[in-house]
């Protein structure tokens, strides 16, 4: 009797049981088919532009005239106003994004930090579009008047842009790595008779910072991968910068303005994917570091 | 002695610095804030919203872009919720530190730093072209689907490794299964939370413009879209379309400032009840 009864339960809730857990577990692995889509599409439609052109032209050519023919697909000017834009705001953002964490987590009484955490969150939420905007309406003539420079739309205006993108994300992760510090260190070394100052230089930088790191790295990625700031101020024009006030085209920028009218299986349209394979390698290896440095903390 | 005094003044020094830096922050977020409200709020009426754009997007509304907007939240929405919830039930409730598991969360790892303009190559390949969709409601809204569904995923394992083990065990000492369990005891309770972290989600894809700017977004649209398959206009592309290609400049200005705060405002307004909520939220588990 009690055998039976064990075995109707288990077998009308296992019934069940087996359809829900088999369905949210072939559900769930939809994260994984979106993610080898997303590499697989981009191989597909990015590697036959090798059949047009070289690895050595895309990376070493300096000339980008991608509709000219025979296109010309030197993709280093691109590259490089990638990497300065992401450089020059990551020098710009870093240290504010830092400074605000220690002033949230080390420094500001309860609710002001609960008021700097929140603006965070939201400032982290702010439409990249929005920024851009600002970046051509507002910064660009700014600029121009008062550096007296043919443009306002160049490096300089998209990477201070760029920037408020980065301190959002790099002050919350900053902010809750040095909270998570435990108390009583700070408190021994205020015991031995240390400031302010010095027990968070010596002691809760140290010990956070695996989660600044990891942080800072996700910062970079986000001035790495964005597209309509750098779309909107940076200038557009595919050249090396040598001036902070070089007009720049980063990859992302090139990608949203050109993809609206290239046809569908031109040379041009592949070297765009190609790009953004350029871009999703770089992006996801700085991503998969991020998340090494914060598991080994762990 | 005084090298005593020489710390407590670098100790000083320093403190204000990082106040300084704080608040520098704050006066240039307040400074540009009350410069678009200064530009747009006299655009701010009833008929800019309920008005469509007319004489080639020089006068009249956003009523178009602001309904596209909401109609692309609504497709990403459903297709990612189902998703990204199941998700995160796995990995709060079914998931053991297995292989599978860890592609699964290293994946979603990945698909939250993808950028987004990534994401537009990838709808305009998958969802425009090899299946088909053209450029359309339902292409744009399935790409901003994938774009939120690392949010939803993080958000909803959060929800339902919050409620507390006694409840499992409650349910299960009375005899419930386990899919009992999660249907009327884990899921009820997590509700809330991931409502929450659905309204964050929904604040970040009306912002985006990069992932619909070949996947689905108008340039311009007479009307509002009928079926999945049309085009829409949407808010953000339609200020990025106002700021770079209008015929008008000098013209469309009040138009821009106006649309900017229309989005700003739905996007952080909706952020910002999601923020609240979910403190509100946290502060009541706590206090149990």
């Amino acid at each position: 009797m009690k055998e039976r009864q064990k075995k109707l339960i288990s077998g009308f809730g296992g019934r069940g049981d087996r359809i829900i857990s088999n369905l949210v577990r072939s559900v769930s692995m939809i994260g994984i088919l979106i993610m080898l889509f997303i590499l697989g599409f981009l191989v597909m439609n990015g590697m036959p532009v090798l059949k047009e052109s070289s690895l050595s032209e895309i990376f070493l050519s300096r000339d980008w005239y991608p509709v000219e023919e025979p296109p010309a697909l030197g993709m280093l000017p691109l590259i490089a106003g990638t990497l300065s834009a992401t450089f020059l705001s990551s020098v710009i953002a870093l240290p504010i994004a830092v400074a605000l964490a220690i002033f949230t987590a080390e420094i500001a009484p309860r609710r002001l930090r609960n008021f700097f955490k929140v603006l965070m969150e939201l400032m982290g939420f702010l439409p990249s579009i929005v920024l851009g905007f600002i970046g051509m309406m507002v910064l660009a003539p700014w600029l121009q008047h008062s550096l007296n420079i043919a443009t306002g739309l160049n490096l300089l205006n998209a990477s201070i842009l760029l920037g408020f993108l980065v301190i959002p994300v790099v002050a919350s992760l900053s902010e809750e790595a040095l909270s998570a510090v435990p108390q009583e260190l700070r408190d021994a070394s205020y015991a031995l008779g240390a400031t302010r100052w010095e027990t968070t230089r010596r002691v809760v930088v140290p010990h956070a910072l695996s989660g600044i790191t990891a942080a800072a790295l996700l910062g970079v990625m986000r001035a790495l991968g964005e597209t309509m700031v750098v779309l909107m101020a940076a200038g557009g024009a595919a050249i090396i910068p040598t001036m902070l006030t070089d007009p720049v085209r980063p990859l992302t920028a090139t990608i949203a303005a050109e993809m609206g009218e290239t046809p569908v299986g031109s040379t041009h349209y592949h070297a765009l994917f190609f790009a953004g394979l350029i871009l999703l390698a770089v992006t996801l290896a700085i991503n998969l570091a991020s998340f090494y440095v914060e598991r080994r903390k762990r | 002695m005084n090298r005593n005094r020489s710390r407590k003044i670098k100790d000083l020094a320093m403190t204000s610095l990082f106040c300084l830096a704080a608040f520098m922050l704050v006066a240039v977020l307040a400074g540009v804030a009350a410069f678009l409200f200064k530009e747009g709020w006299q655009m701010l009426s009833l008929d800019f919203l309920t008005e469509a754009p007319s004489d080639g997007m020089t006068a009249g509304g956003i009523m178009t872009p602001l309904v596209g907007t909401i109609q692309l939240v609504i497709v990403s929405m459903a297709a990612a919720l189902p998703i990204g919830i199941m998700t995160g039930l796995y990995f709060a409730e079914y998931s053991k530190d297995d292989w599978l598991a860890r592609v699964l969360r290293v994946s979603i790892r990945c698909l939250a730093g993808v950028p987004s303009v990534i994401y537009g190559l990838f709808g305009l390949s998958l969802f425009v072209i090899f299946l088909n969709f053209g450029s359309s409601l339902l292409s744009a809204g399935l790409t901003l689907g994938c774009l939120s569904l690392p949010l939803i995923v993080t958000v909803s394992e959060q929800a339902f490794l919050a409620v507390p083990q006694d409840y499992r065990d409650a349910s299960y000492a009375l005899g419930a299964t386990k899919c009992q369990t999660i249907l009327k005891v884990v899921l009820p309770s997590a509700a809330s939370t991931i409502i929450t972290g659905t309204i964050l989600s929904i604040g970040r894809v009306a912002g985006e413009t990069a992932p619909i700017m070949f996947t689905g977004a108008a340039f311009f649209a007479p009307e509002v879209a009928k079926s999945v398959f049309d085009q829409v206009m949407a808010l953000p592309y339609h200020i990025y379309v106002l700021a770079t290609a209008s015929t008008d400049l000098e013209a469309t200005r009040p138009i821009q400032y106006g649309a900017i705060l229309v989005l700003i405002g739905l996007v952080l307004g909706t952020s910002a009840i999601g923020v609240v909520a979910r403190s509100r939220l946290a502060a009541r588990s706590g206090r149990q």
